[in-house]
């Protein structure tokens, strides 16, 4: 077991170590000067040349690659062209609405489609189960940015229960700020809840199936014993699996929600950055996102053993 | 009941149309497909002509049949262009994608001192949020059609990748391919004759699935207003436009929505009708 984890740990700083080359790649096979790039078309060619020396881009490459690498692992990831700080610091002050936009459509998306997944597999091919099936795949193929622009016109524009977009202000309390996330928490809830509700479903029916159900059932267990005790514990696995593949889902989710609400989180910071050419902020961006997704699914791996004792790496 | 012969076997297009939703499916691409072709011909106006009296007219009643944008240009005839564009990155990001997963899985699944280093490469790849490294690589290329296009298949090759490489690795060790290899055949018609008819079918189904998930990315990108030129039609640059004009004129949104909505819905509806006609093994209840 203990050999696992290592292994584990192993893979998982490789694949960080190739999630850090790629970031460095994609910025350097920009065509073109980068400094040129980063600088946009009105730069003097002065201006290039004195951000070239700042970035180390006069170095060879290798020399540039290496130092990238060891700054990162050190916990450096550049300084952003636009706010002259850190990335990291600019990054961490705009988690905040991020973590908890994907917190809560993540609790919301739970609550709803793990029960309904539950029921539709134990009544399968019921009324019940098809219309499931289908609000899920019609969840999946409308974009989350106009259920979002379409709720925000009824729900908060119209009807006025929730407000229409912001995060409150310089002056707002915490929880005057969560009451903002409460809608588009919502809006990204329902794409992700589809998923979860399709794994739970396909991983219930699979378990139903099984010979020890049958056996429970003819011991005179009562139904609900049946599926919560037997089945959904056995089906559990999947479940927490694709829990921690949402993540990834979450987080695109969350760049366009956050557009869509004016939400100033890291979504809003990376088109920003875009717009900016403030490239080492897209890296950080890519990189913190990228290792934070490689760190939960290492989590939901060792979750299996807490959840099921017959896994034993 | 006869006896199943080879043919009694129903045909592809059968065993997809027999399934109503499926039927629907195909008939509403179908007709999204033929009407975004036919846009130069059977639109009732120019998308680009402007006209200050027709501004943000309300569809049905007014001048045109879904209204007119803030510019007063005809919002169905601009639906029908950017029907164009947004389909062809659709495709586009499916052949690309497939073409390149292709090869990287085969490298992968067939020789296996390749395996290790293209395996964790799709998985640093996939580490990154589809939307996150589109956003990346668009910001880096360039945002023309073609580079939205390119952006999107880096994307969703690794998807295809990894449905080869599995495959590959499966059929690698069956019989027939230790026939062909006594026989004498070379690594690359072995592949190519042997690896690659069996894999046909997994990747189909998953590239039908890309063509809805790259519409949809692009729809984010271009409404995340980092994706093609906001000059150039595509759904998602509507819904875009539109957007600023939420309180007065939901329908700007309310139609290009609901045609993304429609188009990947069949899409993924065919990709589930494609996958049980051709790989009974493969059908799920997901």
């Amino acid at each position: 077991m203990l050999k696992y984890v290592l292994n584990r740990l192993f893979g998982m700083v490789v694949v960080l170590f190739l999630v850090l080359t790629i970031t460095f790649v994609i910025v350097r096979v920009a065509p073109g000067d980068p400094a040129a790039l980063m600088l946009g078309p009105d730069a003097t060619p002065q201006d290039a040349a004195a951000l070239r020396i700042e970035l180390g881009l006069d170095q060879p490459i290798l020399v540039q690659y290496g130092k990238f690498l060891l700054s990162a692992a050190a916990g450096d990831l550049g300084q952003s062209l636009f706010f002259h700080r850190p990335v990291l610091s600019v990054l961490a002050e705009r988690a905040e609405p991020t973590a908890f936009l994907a917190l809560f459509s993540l609790i919301f998306s739970i609550v709803i489609a793990v029960p309904i997944g539950i029921y539709v597999a134990y009544r399968r091919g019921g009324a019940a189960d098809q219309g499931a099936v289908s609000a899920a795949m019609l969840a999946a193929s409308v974009p989350s940015f106009w259920t979002g622009l379409v709720l925000q016109r009824w729900l908060a524009s119209d009807l006025g229960w929730f407000p229409a977009s912001g995060y409150g202000g310089p002056g707002a309390g915490f929880f005057d700020r969560m009451g903002y996330l409460i809608l588009p928490s919502i809006v990204l809830g329902i794409v992700n809840s589809a998923l979860i509700l399709r794994f739970t479903r396909a991983s219930m029916l699979d378990v139903l199936g099984e010979d020890y159900i049958r056996t429970a059932r003819s011991k005179g267990m009562s139904e609900g014993r049946v599926v919560l005790r037997h089945a959904l514990k056995n089906a559990a696995i999947p479940i927490v699996t694709v829990v921690g593949l949402t993540f990834a889902l979450l987080v695109s989710g969350a760049v366009v929600t956050e557009r869509v609400f004016n939400i100033p989180g890291m979504g809003s910071l990376v088109v920003g950055a875009v717009l900016r050419r403030d490239y080492p902020i897209i890296q950080g961006t890519l990189i913190v996102v990228a290792a934070l997704y490689i760190l939960i699914n290492l989590c939901t791996d060792l979750l299996y053993l807490l959840i099921d004792k017959r896994v034993r790496y | 009941m006869a006896a199943a012969t080879f043919s009694d076997e129903p045909g592809l297009f059968r065993s997809l149309t027999a399934r109503p939703a499926v039927l629907a499916a195909l008939v509403v691409f179908g007709l999204i497909l033929v009407a975004a072709l036919l846009a130069p011909w059977i639109s009732p106006a120019d998308p680009a002509r402007m006209s200050v009296r027709a501004r943000l007219s309300p569809p049905f009643g007014g001048a045109y049949l879904l209204g007119a944008d803030a510019f007063g240009r005809d919002v169905l005839s601009r639906l029908l262009f950017a029907g164009r564009v947004s389909l062809s990155i659709g495709l586009g990001v499916a052949v690309v994608s497939t073409a390149l997963g292709i090869l990287i899985g085969l490298a992968a699944g067939f020789f296996r001192r390749l395996d290790a280093p293209l395996s964790r490469l799709i998985d640093a790849m996939m580490a990154f949020p589809d939307i996150l490294l589109a956003i990346a690589l668009v910001a880096i290329l360039g945002g023309s059609i073609l580079n939205v296009i390119l952006a999107l298949s880096i994307v969703y090759t690794p998807r295809i990748a990894r449905i080869v490489r599995a495959a590959t690795l499966v059929i690698r060790e069956l019989p027939f391919v230790e026939a062909a290899r006594a026989l004498g055949s070379s690594n690359l018609s072995i592949m190519a004759w042997h690896v690659l008819p069996n894999i046909v079918s997994p990747v189909t189904v998953q590239a039908t699935f890309i063509f809805a998930y790259a519409m949809l990315a692009e729809a984010g990108l271009s409404f995340l207003g980092v994706g093609v030129d906001p000059s150039i039609p595509t759904w998602g640059t509507m819904v875009n436009e539109g957007r600023q004009y939420l309180d007065q004129a939901l329908y700007l949104i309310l139609f290009p929505g609901i045609a993304i909505s429609l188009a990947v819905l069949s899409l993924q509806l065919i990709g589930d009708g494609l996958r049980d006609a051709l790989d009974p093994r493969l059908a799920k209840d997901v």
